[in-house]
């Protein structure tokens, strides 16, 4: 009885342990930075490097007032959420028939939407510049939100796809059986049915948006519609970095994500699963 | 309107013809490219491989597929490994689970070139977090990581493996959820231990979904750009220099169009063999008629 029982407070505790470590290595950098971003001037210059911060917010108001860094985060805001609205809309019309419909060269389409989700931005970022330059797209918000509506459309198609699949035929057997044509059962059927799914895509697309980094370096060079991860990634101070302002800035650029996968974990596990593992 | 096939081809439309346009187009402008010597310099010719030839005899351009092969090689193997002892911690049933999913997952949420700024600040040679850990109060012995090759390839291994262990983590996940719960049970009345259960049943049910893990992460992997951007620009000593930066490099900053596509295209084809094989390996998944 009692090496048994031994055993198992042992278990437990190892148990424990680990989901520390795991815990500590996936917060850890960021806690790190959260801190930094709450000293003050001052400490922000001890060495040895002090643990615990004095939550002024001087890096804060600095971050804001001096680096164009709201119209940063204006222009990231507007980005994301209109390449969410498309890539979602043309996602859903393309998905739709690729689910649920008899298309012609269904496995070629679905085949070329995944490999075409996987090409390196370097092979394709000529070409995108060229025509947006030649549509004096460059330095505008269309010329940001249009390549971003193409690369996430595989991403919104393969994830919204593979949800259409699992919702039973019958549902919309029977919306065609009392005449519905297959758009009316998309609107009325398929689509309240996965407003799930939809919503899920929809974060993933958000995410991916409010994160690129490649296209937005190329395409803007005007502070006036640059992104945060550019704004971050071309914080002034050559020679000085300026750490305490870098880190508030960091700290504004990642709280709407930490917040949305703190609330919204089991959605976007499912979403990042879909179509990847059966199940 | 009515014909379902009709109707199939006109709302497929709109999302092929964009894909078509900035994913399709741009690939084969940029193989047209890599044929040509197009510098703002000189008006642009034909010179058939030329710029191949001279990749495959640039020093630079070997230490940099050299670097991507061992920063892929090392990183993916990391997050594979580590993702798999992630998803059996997650898996498990205790109090908290859902909070503990949600820590896992804000490294794969953060953007990349905050994640970046966060490793370089974690490994600064002043203020970093990692001489505090290392050293404590000898500031004297505090290192600069990012300043010596050696430390730098680590650095941004390092930071690849936090940023994306996470993914390979719900990808393996994943496959966990899907072993039915009878195999356990049959393994333990047959008296199998946790170990003979983990490499008898756990492992061989897995390999599809490590498998897919495996081939997502590789195919990332090469496209690594923003941590090298932020954390290093190749530095020192184009120690750090990867594919993708390489020819971002040759094509911007030095306008050589011809020659930064011809890397482009090199990087285009690797990631495209990867990306053949997940397509086969997912296909008869996804693809299959249904019902």
């Amino acid at each position: 009885m009692m090496p048994a029982l031994c055993n198992r407070i042992l278990r437990r505790s190892g148990f424990v342990l680990g989901l520390v470590i795991l815990l500590l290595f996936s917060l850890g950098p960021f806690l790190w930075i959260l801190v930094t971003s709450l000293k003050s001037p001052a400490q922000i210059a001890a060495r040895p490097p002090e643990l615990w911060p004095a939550f002024d917010f001087t890096f804060f108001r600095t971050v804001f007032a001096q680096h164009s860094f709201a119209r940063y985060a204006l222009n990231s805001l507007v980005v994301a959420t209109c390449t969410t609205a498309a890539a979602i809309t043309l996602g859903t019309l393309a998905a739709y028939p690729l689910a649920r419909l008899r298309v012609r060269f269904r496995r070629t389409l679905l085949a070329l939407v995944l490999m075409a989700s996987m090409f390196p931005q370097v092979a394709i970022v000529g070409g995108i510049y060229r025509m947006l330059s030649a549509a004096g797209l460059l330095n505008t918000y269309p010329g940001l939100i249009l390549p971003y509506t193409a690369l996430t459309l595989p991403l919104a198609i393969w994830i919204l796809v593979s949800f259409f699949r699992e919702i039973p035929p019958e549902l919309e057997e029977a919306a065609l059986v009392d005449g519905c044509g297959p758009l009316a059962a998309l609107g009325r059927i398929i689509l309240p049915v996965s407003a799930p799914a939809v919503f899920t895509a929809a974060i993933l697309v958000f995410i991916y948006a409010w994160n690129e980094f490649f296209f937005a370096l190329l395409i803007t060079t005007d502070p006036a519609v640059q992104t945060l991860p550019v704004g971050i990634a071309k914080f002034p101070g050559e020679y000085e970095i300026p750490w305490g302002d870098l880190a508030a800035a960091a700290v504004v650029a990642t709280a709407p994500l930490v917040a949305m996968v703190l609330g919204l974990q089991r959605r976007i596990i499912r979403g990042l699963t879909a179509g990847a593992v059966k199940g | 309107m009515d014909d379902p096939r009709r109707l199939g081809q006109v709302l497929l439309l709109p999302a092929l013809l964009l894909i078509g346009l900035l994913l399709l187009l741009p690939i084969a402008s940029t193989v047209i490219t890599s044929l040509h010597i197009d510098t703002p310099f000189a008006p642009k010719r034909f010179v058939g491989l030329q710029n191949y030839a001279q990749l495959r005899d640039d020093p630079v351009a070997r230490g940099t597929i050299e670097f991507t092969i061992l920063f892929v090689t090392v990183s993916v193997a990391l997050e594979i490994l580590l993702g798999l002892i992630f998803a059996l911690f997650i898996h498990h049933r205790f109090r908290g689970r859902g909070l503990v999913r949600a820590s896992v997952l804000v490294p794969w949420a953060i953007p990349t070139v905050v994640a970046a700024v966060m490793w370089k600040y974690m490994l600064n040679d002043q203020y970093g977090f990692i001489n505090l850990l290392l050293h404590g109060g000898h500031i004297e012995s505090y290192r600069a990581y990012l300043a010596d090759p050696g430390g730098a390839r680590f650095a941004i291994i390092l930071a690849d493996v936090w940023k994306t262990s996470s993914f390979a983590a719900l990808l393996i996940l994943a496959g966990l959820q899907a072993i039915p719960d009878e195999l356990y049970e049959a393994a333990r009345v047959d008296g199998a231990g946790p170990i003979r259960t983990f490499f008898f049943i756990t492992l061989p049910l897995l390999r599809p979904a490590i498998l897919v893990a495996l081939l997502f992460r590789i195919m990332d992997a090469f496209r690594v750009f923003d941590l090298v951007y932020v954390m290093t620009q190749g530095a020192p000593g184009g120690a750090t220099q990867v594919l993708q930066f390489f020819g971002y490099q040759k094509m911007f900053p030095e306008q050589q169009f011809g020659y930064g596509s011809a890397v482009s295209v090199v990087v285009f084809i690797i990631v495209a063999i990867f990306s053949l094989l997940t397509v086969r390996l997912l296909g008869s998944r996804i693809f299959e008629e249904s019902s």
